[in-house]
């Protein structure tokens, strides 16, 4: 089973999260990078087991600069078996989906895996939009993978239930949390990670189909407000016209 | 019973993670998810009932730290010295117990066996050390001689195509359930020599020394021989006297000069945490002066410990490091690691002794670390006769 998982680097969760160039980019200097989270404990994960259970190769492609290679790294010392990267600064979800839909049509894959989202921007439309361009089935925000044979069995948490898909392969799916469980790499892992191919793909793409005219922080915090216990009135009066929750 | 959140995010001060390469990064957040997942939830209890959480074992094997620095071909993962001492950070960031077993696994057991053993020995014992199917220990200090080794008692006599070993060793971390001891002795003329004990062989025992309030998480024993018959095969033929025990605590004390500052590194990150958060007189006690100078001299010693044992790890990895710039290092990162426990424990007032947080643990676990390895004096005298050329050991 040949499985292709997508791979995006994310901002640390303790970054300070700061902006430039007229508040359009994300500054990066000194911000550490991970694994997006979402691609890394369960797509990613998902395609090990995969592979473990049935065989097959897991290839991960990112589209980004040679800043990419650390987090690309520790996807191999998890288990991937290669890695391609398309040299290219990701500038919009049109465009790292192009690019990999341009890497998958030179290539054959059973199964095309990424993150539900990326936990920076957010958009949850590259896989969407990779299916598209190869005209692919796909399955958003799945919970559960199953393989058998040529079909998936996805599983999707609905509103006050659970939704169950079935996919023909190849087919590109979105993992959420659930799928799999986070492995920390082994010494092992990490020394066969050393020697493990990747490979720098030319970029193809230049069309951006969107344009970021401005990123703002959340408005800061308010103190919190103590109401006395006795007094509802006053607290349902802050409730309904200030907080405007009821 | 505790069961905390770990926030732990680390303390780069001046920006050090960019001396380091993305294998260091990789190996250091590894072992530290490693600690988060499996350590740190269970390891109060551990520490309360005062065992060694033994489960662990594959698990420390698997992130590398057994022998991370010796020879791939002998089971190592052939890193570099910076590696082991960004592992034995994050293992004592966890717990010094911990650490401490890794520690002599690595330093006490694995390079004596790799340095001065025979090839004989390295493929039969270094692998499965590797891997954590086998356990070691270092059987140096006796009863009557801990900062004197060289006065030491336990000796063996030549019995044709084996010894017969004779004498007692205490302190011993590991000992009780170890596999095998790489245990010191004198031979006939008086010559230190490193011999290869196994578990099972007639005459030698290793009861568990009680009673410690401190590395409770850490097994800790004696290792008794009487008229143990050691094969002559199980002896170290590389080097013998008392340069090559200290050898090893060479590179035991380097790798507890990068652990102790794990420690303090979770001492004031919880502490910071903690004075962010506790509200007294209307506002975070962090806005008072008072534990201001507390976190500011906490996070300064910890940043001029960080460059202290990062230079030690380059003059490591060319071979020039001395054993007094290792003494310097030991003492100074302990120090600092165990005031730092103390006043992180004043930060948290009441809440610091409880097994709630992690401090107490540390504090007491650094009482063994500032002894062990060399006591504090000791090392302050072996800088003292490195600059001076005069011995004040006795």
């Amino acid at each position: 089973m040949n499985i292709l998982v997508c791979i995006s680097k994310a901002p640390d969760t303790t970054s300070k999260i700061t902006f430039k160039d007229g508040d359009t980019k994300f500054n990066e200097d000194g911000v550490q990078f991970i694994v997006n989270p979402y691609d890394e404990w369960y797509a990613l994960v998902r395609a090990l087991e995969l592979k473990e259970a049935n065989g097959g190769k897991v290839t991960i492609i990112s589209v980004g600069t040679a800043d990419y290679e650390p987090i690309m790294r520790k996807a191999l010392a998890i288990g991937a078996d290669e890695a391609f990267r398309v040299d290219s600064e990701a500038s919009d979800a049109y465009q790292v989906a192009a690019e990999i839909a341009n890497y998958i049509s030179s290539n054959s894959f059973d199964l095309v895996l990424t993150g539900k989202e990326t936990i920076n921007y957010n958009g949850s439309q590259v896989g969407g939009m990779i299916a598209a361009i190869i005209d692919s089935p796909y399955a958003s925000h799945a919970t559960k993978l199953e393989v058998n044979g040529s079909t998936a069995m996805v599983e999707r948490d609905k509103q006050g239930g659970v939704e169950v898909l079935e996919l023909t392969l190849p087919a590109v799916i979105s993992a959420a949390k659930g799928m799999a469980e986070q492995r920390i790499p082994n010494m092992r892992g990490i020394m066969a990670a050393r020697s493990k191919p990747l490979t720098v793909v030319p970029a193809s793409v230049t069309e951006t189909l969107t344009e970021t005219i401005k990123f703002s922080l959340p408005p800061a915090k308010g103190d919190v407000k103590l109401v006395d216990p006795e007094n509802m009135t006053e607290l349902i009066n802050l409730l309904h016209n200030e907080a405007k929750a009821i | 019973m505790a069961n905390r959140e770990d926030r732990f995010q680390g303390v780069d001060y001046y920006n050090i993670d960019d001396l380091l390469t993305e294998e260091h990064k990789l190996i250091r957040d590894t072992a530290r998810a490693w600690v988060k997942k499996e350590v740190t939830p269970i390891i109060e209890e551990a520490y309360e009932k005062a065992e060694f959480p033994r489960h662990l074992i594959k698990g420390l094997a698997e992130i590398g730290a057994f022998g991370p620095y010796i020879p791939e071909e002998y089971g190592g993962a052939g890193l570099d010295q910076i590696s082991y001492g960004l592992i034995m950070q994050e293992l004592e960031r966890g717990d010094s117990g911990l650490r401490s077993t890794a520690s002599v696994q690595s330093s006490l057991v694995m390079y004596p066996i790799y340095a001065y053993g025979s090839e004989e020995q390295r493929k039969k014992y270094l692998p499965k050390l590797a891997a954590g199917d086998m356990i070691g220990c270092f059987g140096l200090t006796e009863p009557d001689h801990g900062s004197n080794p060289g006065g030491m008692v336990t000796n063996f006599k030549d019995a044709g195509d084996h010894v017969i070993l004779n004498g007692a060793k205490m302190w011993i971390s590991n000992a009780p359930f170890a596999d095998i001891a790489v245990v010191w002795a004198k031979n006939e003329e008086g010559r230190i020599h490193g011999l290869i004990v196994e578990r099972g062989m007639e005459g030698f025992s290793t009861p568990t020394m009680h009673g410690k309030w401190s590395l409770r998480a850490s097994d800790t024993g004696e290792l008794v021989f009487s008229n143990v018959k050691v094969p002559k095969a199980n002896i170290l033929p590389g080097k013998s006297g008392l340069g090559a025990p200290l050898g090893c605590l060479d590179s035991a004390r380097y790798g507890i000069s990068w652990g102790a500052i794990g420690a303090a590194m979770d001492c004031y990150d919880s502490a910071l945490r903690y004075a962010k958060e506790r509200q007294q007189f209307g506002k975070p006690i962090a806005a008072f002066q008072l534990q201001q100078k507390k976190l500011a001299e906490m996070v300064t010693e910890i940043t001029k410990a960080q460059l202290l044992v990062f230079r030690l790890g380059q003059l490591k990895n060319q071979g020039k490091a001395t054993s007094a710039q290792i003494s310097m290092a030991k003492r100074n990162s302990v120090e600092i690691a165990i005031e730092i426990a103390r006043e992180s424990r004043q930060i948290f007032g009441g809440m610091g002794i409880t097994n709630e947080y992690p401090i107490m643990r540390h504090m007491m676990n650094l009482e063994s670390v500032i002894t062990y390895e060399g006591t504090h004096d000791i090392h302050l005298l072996i800088t003292g006769l490195d600059i001076t050329g005069e011995s004040a050991f006795s």
